[in-house]
């Protein structure tokens, strides 16, 4: 295993009291692996990586119960060691609207070449040469690498941004919502590009985004977040055949299907719960047409259902039931009068 | 020689800033010629700046009026105004130059750290700046001077610790929206530190707003100068144009000898003027609704 939480928990302190944003998140990323973290906007994703990469603001309280990178422990590590040996040496970051991530007024090669100048020694000449060696590999023309962001479309900033990532050969690359604010084409032609990218380095990719579709066509695993906790993970095959978590089989519904053109999606009613102050039972039970008493009280825990498939939720033993029932339109809303 | 490159480019580019705008280039040529005239001073100079002169009979030249001898007159003690303000230049813009650089420094940096950090640095930063806010110019070098005495250092002294404290809080305002901005979120990412992104990342971000509050601090300074040598607070053994006019105050003259009024105040407004010019050249770049459509 290359990354492992376990009972990871991020919290921030506001006037209205303090804000669970993620709550006892289990998770790993093992080598040579694409895992899809998927989840509305708002549940979570983004602060679970900044939490791990201690990119997030003051205010913020981090605990997990393990948070090891290849079997070692990174709490012990201080803030300083940990950007200097772990950051971009071991795990990089494609950041967030990576479009909006280079600094408008450095050429983007110096800015890649910054990156490699913290983490690494190398002469000038040789970080130059990584970095024209990079631009190759993300389909730039190295006559791009002395231009200004400015000059770039979105397409090509997102690649700049992933050949800065790679720059110096980490083991886990993070991907946050890589492909968002792009168009289809460019979408298409990026996701190939990592694919590609993966193949030739065999680095592991954690991708997070709320789009199902460039999940399932580049992860090997998903995990389904939702309230600042992971509700199911599976093989990506297992996720889109399979799936046990009502919450997963709702976001199913809400994407159109190739194979069902025409025919109208169900939403999932109701909106992602507030974590002020923290959510009893299973942050989905509101919206949850399933819902049963103990889904309000009691907190469900991941469980194994299959082979390499956990889900939290308390009635997953009846997942053959609650699938054939969550493919009825009726069945969302009863739920919608219930809530 | 990578530096010397990058410097000649950077002057380049001011330039071209500032020939954008016709005024700008007004008040680019006016300062220049101020700033030649004060540095070779010692060789265009006629006359020392103390040296009472005599007329051809022989008597001191008291309060002469422009004329082909004098050029710009001459004050109630015999000096010749034009040999004065050829040197007060150079005290005028020696100060306004120091006050102005060393104001931006400060104010700079106290808007930087103050606006990247927040929490209680800001705090204590900007509660700091608030207090300056509230410290009168000429108080406050009245009593500088009377408890140090009237000396260059303790007038430029004065000056820079009043004038710095708008640059802190424009700046502070820009460092707060620039830091939420992606690129330094990615820049910590990939492991710059504080000091880094400060510097090298948000910085060079505001580089025209820190060029236009350096030329208007030079200004502020220059009439914060003028305004204190006026009243008596300048250092004797360096004259200025606000000190020429102090002179000119207490000989009781200030209704007849016009001309001892008029080339002093002139030049302390045209190169003011000239300054606040640049920096609308600057704050084109800086605030682009103001271009012409």
């Amino acid at each position: 295993m290359l990354l492992e939480l376990d009972n990871l928990c991020v919290s921030y302190a506001t006037r209205a009291g303090p804000v669970h944003a993620v709550e006892g998140v289990k998770l790993d990323v093992g080598e040579n692996e694409v895992l899809g973290l998927a989840g509305e906007s708002g549940c979570g994703k983004t602060t679970l990586i900044r939490s791990l990469l201690r990119l997030l603001p003051k205010g913020a309280g981090v605990s997990a119960d393990r948070l090891a990178w290849k079997g070692h422990d990174l709490a012990p590590l201080s803030d300083r060691d940990f950007r200097r040996r772990i950051m971009w040496n071991e795990i990089s970051l494609v950041p967030q609207s990576a479009q909006a991530s280079l600094n408008p007024v450095y050429r983007v090669g110096d800015q890649i070449i910054e990156a490699i100048e913290e983490h690494a020694d190398m002469t000038p000449a040789a970080a130059k040469a990584r970095v024209a060696e990079l631009f190759d590999l993300v389909g730039l023309e190295p006559g791009l690498i002395s231009a200004y962001p400015h000059e770039f479309s979105g397409g090509m900033r997102q690649r700049a941004m992933i050949a800065m990532a790679l720059v110096l050969d980490p083991a886990l690359v993070i991907m946050d919502e890589p492909t968002t604010g792009l168009d289809v084409l460019v979408q298409e032609r990026i996701i190939r590009k990592v694919r590609e990218l993966r193949e030739i380095s065999g680095n592991s990719i954690l991708l997070i985004t709320h789009d199902i579709s460039v999940i399932a066509e580049m992860s090997d695993r998903i995990a389904i977040m939702y309230g600042g906790q992971i509700m199911e993970v599976a093989a990506a095959i297992d996720m889109f055949e399979e799936p046990v978590h009502p919450y997963t089989l709702g976001l199913k519904n809400a994407f159109p299907s190739i194979k069902q053109i025409g025919k109208p999606l169900i939403s999932i009613p109701g909106s992602p719960p507030s974590l002020l102050g923290g959510v009893a039972g299973c942050p989905f039970a509101p919206r949850c047409p399933f819902a049963v008493e103990r889904c309000r009280s009691e907190r469900p825990v991941l469980k194994e259902i299959a082979p390499g498939h956990t889900a939290a939720c308390h009635r997953s033993g009846e997942a053959e039931f609650m699938r054939a029932r969550a493919s009825e339109k009726q069945t969302w809303q009863f739920s919608k009068s219930a809530a | 020689m990578n530096a010397l490159i990058a410097l000649r480019r950077g002057v380049l580019n001011q330039i071209a800033i500032i020939r954008q705008s016709p005024l700008g280039t007004v008040g680019a040529l006016i300062v220049l010629f101020f700033v030649i005239v004060a540095i070779l001073a010692p060789f265009l100079a006629p006359h020392g700046a103390w040296t009472t002169l005599k007329d051809a009979s022989g008597r001191i030249a008291t309060l002469q009026p422009p004329s082909a001898e004098f050029w710009l007159g001459t004050t109630f003690l015999g000096r010749d105004l034009l040999s004065q303000m050829m040197w007060a230049a150079r005290t005028t813009i020696f100060i306004g130059l120091v006050s102005g650089l060393i104001s931006i420094v400060i104010g700079a940096n106290v808007g930087l750290f103050s606006g990247y950090y927040g929490g209680r640095i800001d705090e204590v930063l900007m509660r700091f700046t608030d207090i300056v806010y509230g410290m009168p110019f000429l108080p406050f070098i009245i009593v500088l001077i009377a408890l140090f005495g009237r000396s260059q250092s303790f007038v430029i002294l004065a000056i820079v610790l009043i004038v710095w404290r708008t640059s802190a809080r424009v700046v502070r305002a820009q460092t707060l929206a620039l830091k939420q901005r992606q690129f330094v979120l990615a820049a910590r990412a990939r492991g710059c530190s504080d000091l880094r992104i400060i510097y090298r990342h948000i910085m060079p971000n505001i580089l025209p707003l820190l060029l236009l509050y350096t030329a208007f601090n030079i200004a502020w300074s220059i009439i914060a100068e003028a305004g204190a040598a006026f009243l008596g607070f300048g250092d004797p053994e360096h004259l200025s144009w606000g000190g020429m006019l102090y002179e000119l105050w207490i000989s009781g003259q200030i209704r007849t000898a016009w001309w001892w009024f008029a080339f002093p105040s002139v030049a302390i407004i045209s190169l003011v003027s000239a300054l606040v010019f640049i920096s609308r050249a600057y704050e084109e770049v800086a605030n682009p609704r103001l271009r012409q459509r």
